[in-house]
């Protein structure tokens, strides 16, 4: 490859991966929890048009990601409400939700359809991005992608060392024992579905507000169907969810830069790599049903109304 | 939940009642959102129920839309009754598309009345082959069925794009990304001229027929019904989950074939980068709202297809957005979802609950009061 074509290809990277891993990393708190939501791509898309059209009106980048955030955040619990205190199918639910997100987001963003505005820029860490090559590699992003690593150790730590971290996964394997214990089950199940919504709202204000700061109807283009396999890429561990988006984000990127890098294919044919290797990876991590026993929550997916 | 009860037995009437109930919170939200953005919401309902209906050229087009609605839905209720998630059937119809088209194309210089069978064949045989790949690897490799068929839609929708673009774009076509027009022998005939609705709708009318054959007169249909219901009982009597994967694949795959095959062939004549706004998508819509019942997928659809009208007829005369069609129809899912908690559950009856919770005395025995 020539490295001239390298270094934007590596920081784009990092930034196209960077809302993968948020939709991902929520959904993983949620699928952690014993619940799976399949509303992602539609809580992205709303938070996508919720943060740009709040940043246009206030010209406050901030206010954007916020109102991103909150609109993901009232998205999921209406999910949470439906298949939790209503105990409706999560699958069915899930869909609802995004076929509703999808057109929420095109009703609201019609007027938003054209209109650009400054978007969110990079910070460079004082001395650190001065090394050559390394240092604006490594030091010269914006503060949501240096919040995505956070995040990363942060669930590691969350899940594996701290009390209410194992509490969630108690919930999420067996929902019946964390019930007789005392837990609140549903009440936790609330917490981690809001958490996911938050998350994907905050992905998708990403995408309207730093990748590409405008308003395109359907500019989520499956992410979030991508960050949920992403989840069962990973193993539903989050170092690896990290691991992961980087991984797609560096697939998704190939479109632009494959001509650059001597690819000559079709364009079209490049988009279609996301999704093919989507399923690639989809295939070679379910085939083997002991790596899916080990690491999938036990009660994912299922409905648990606790009886007193 | 506090004031709910489970219910001895599963209510019938609340069965057929929740679609309803769902279409007339649907239609509340939709009064308060009219009259939110301004409009008068009878006249705005006017426009968007009641006026597209009102000329037979308007009757022509709801038939016309509601044709892949019925297609799709019926196909999808097959699966989602034994269980089995195919979210990917706007990607089925788009290669059933591809598939006829591209038969269309390769004998467009012959006017053979076989064509058109053949380009039905095609898009048969399109549609349950791409399928077919999220149940092969669902069988096989036991992978989400439900994110490789949806993942699929995407690649389907760039190869078309790519073929429109490339290698099958009309030479004299001024550069613009779409094939020749078909000729009048890889047309679907008109059912009555002047209107749009063509022979795909009375196909789909008697694709109910079949589709109400086999999930309840078949046994095929019989164990794709237990093995949605009670899995653990399927197993138990030896139905294969493999097999009712495959076949729930193949059948919707192949009726999402015809959706598509009935959209190029009739109202848009050619291949386009864009050939259905989210049919298939708005098909799992109709398939839960037409409670996984082919009758109730017919009504479903006529009810879908009459938003997507009303969206267009809304934007012309109201200039609301098209895309209110979109939040309508996700609106009406979850009002459904929310509303079939009463097929289960009722509100607890102060009435009944006083009688019970009242022991009356003078009928024990004596020696126990």
């Amino acid at each position: 490859m020539n490295p001239d074509h390298l270094y934007p290809f590596l920081v784009s990277t990092v930034t196209a991966a960077t809302p993968l891993a948020y939709a991902a990393f929520g959904e993983l708190v949620t699928e952690r929890s014993g619940v799976l939501n399949l509303g992602v791509e539609g809580m992205m898309i709303v938070g996508a048009i919720a943060g740009f059209a709040v940043a246009y009106q206030t010209g406050n980048l901030g206010l954007g990601f916020g109102a991103g955030i909150l609109a993901g955040i009232i998205l999921s619990l209406i999910f949470a409400v439906l298949t939790q205190t209503l105990q409706t199918n999560q699958v069915a639910t899930g869909l609802a939700l995004t076929l509703f997100g999808v057109g929420l987001s095109a009703f609201v963003g019609r007027s938003y359809v054209g209109l650009t505005l400054d978007g969110l820029h990079p910070i460079s860490v004082p001395v650190l991005s001065d090394i050559p090559f390394f240092g604006p590699l490594l030091f010269h992003f914006d503060i949501v992608v240096y919040g995505s690593l956070f995040l990363s150790f942060g669930l590691k730590w969350f899940f594996g060392r701290s009390h209410w971290g194992m509490v969630v996964r108690a919930v999420g394997e067996s929902p019946a024992s964390a019930h007789a214990i005392g837990y609140p089950v549903i009440g936790i199940r609330y917490m981690t579905i809001l958490f996911g919504g938050a998350m994907s709202g905050l992905a998708g204000a990403y995408l309207s507000l730093a990748i590409t700061p405008l308003w395109v109807e359907g500019m989520s283009a499956g992410r979030g169907w991508i960050a949920l396999a992403l989840v069962v890429f990973a193993t539903w561990k989050p170092m690896r969810v990290m691991f992961g988006a980087y991984l797609f984000g560096g697939v998704t990127l190939l479109q632009f830069y494959g001509q650059g890098m001597g690819i000559h294919v079709p364009s079209e044919m490049l988009s279609m790599l996301p999704y093919l290797v989507t399923i690639l990876v989809l295939v070679l991590i379910s085939r083997n049903p002991k790596i899916i026993f080990l690491n999938q929550p036990m009660s994912l997916g299922q409905s648990f109304y606790p009886h007193s | 939940m506090s004031n709910l009860e489970r219910r001895a037995q599963p209510s019938t009437k609340m069965m057929f009642a929740s679609p309803v109930i769902a279409a007339i919170c649907m239609l509340i939200t939709g009064y308060l959102l009219f009259t939110l953005l301004g409009k008068e919401p009878m006249h705005a309902f006017w426009v968007f129920f009641i006026k597209p209906l009102t000329t037979a050229y308007g009757i022509g087009e709801w038939l016309l839309k509601a044709t892949p609605l019925i297609l799709c839905g019926l196909g999808l209720a097959i699966g989602f009754r034994a269980s089995v998630f195919n979210i990917g059937a706007e990607g089925q119809l788009t290669i059933g598309a591809i598939a006829a088209g591209g038969v269309a194309l390769y004998f467009h210089d012959s006017n053979s009345s076989w064509i058109l069978p053949l380009m039905m064949l095609a898009g048969i045989v399109g549609g349950m082959a791409w399928a077919a790949i999220p149940a092969l690897l669902r069988t096989r490799f036991n992978t989400s069925e439900i994110l490789v068929s949806l993942m699929l839609v995407y690649v389907s929708q760039l190869l078309l794009g790519y073929l429109v673009q490339g290698p099958w774009r009309d030479p004299n076509g001024f550069n613009f990304p779409q094939t020749k027009m078909f000729t009048d022998v890889e047309t679907m005939p008109l059912l009555v001229d002047g209107l749009r609705t063509n022979l795909a709708f009375v196909l789909a009318l008697l694709l109910v027929i079949v589709s109400w054959f086999f999930s309840h007169k078949m046994f095929a249909g019989f164990r794709m019904q237990v093995s949605g219901l009670a899995p653990a009982a399927a197993r138990y009597a030896g139905f294969s989950q493999k097999r009712n994967v495959w076949l729930s694949f193949l059948i919707s795959g192949g009726m999402a074939g015809i959706a598509g095959m009935a959209e190029v062939s009739g109202p848009i004549g050619q291949l386009q980068p864009v050939i259905s706004p989210g049919y298939g998508f708005a098909a799992i819509i109709v398939a839960y709202v037409g409670r996984l019942h082919p009758l109730g997928v017919l009504l479903a659809s006529l009810l879908m297809s009459l938003l997507y009208l009303g969206g267009e007829s809304a934007q012309m005369q109201l200039g609301l957005p098209s895309a209110v069609t979109g939040l309508f129809q996700g609106l009406l899912l979850f009002y459904l979802l929310a509303a079939d908690i009463f097929i289960n559950y009722r509100f607890k009856s102060s009435r009944i609950s006083k009688q019970q919770a009242h022991i009356p005395t003078n009928v024990l025995p004596e020696e126990l009061s």
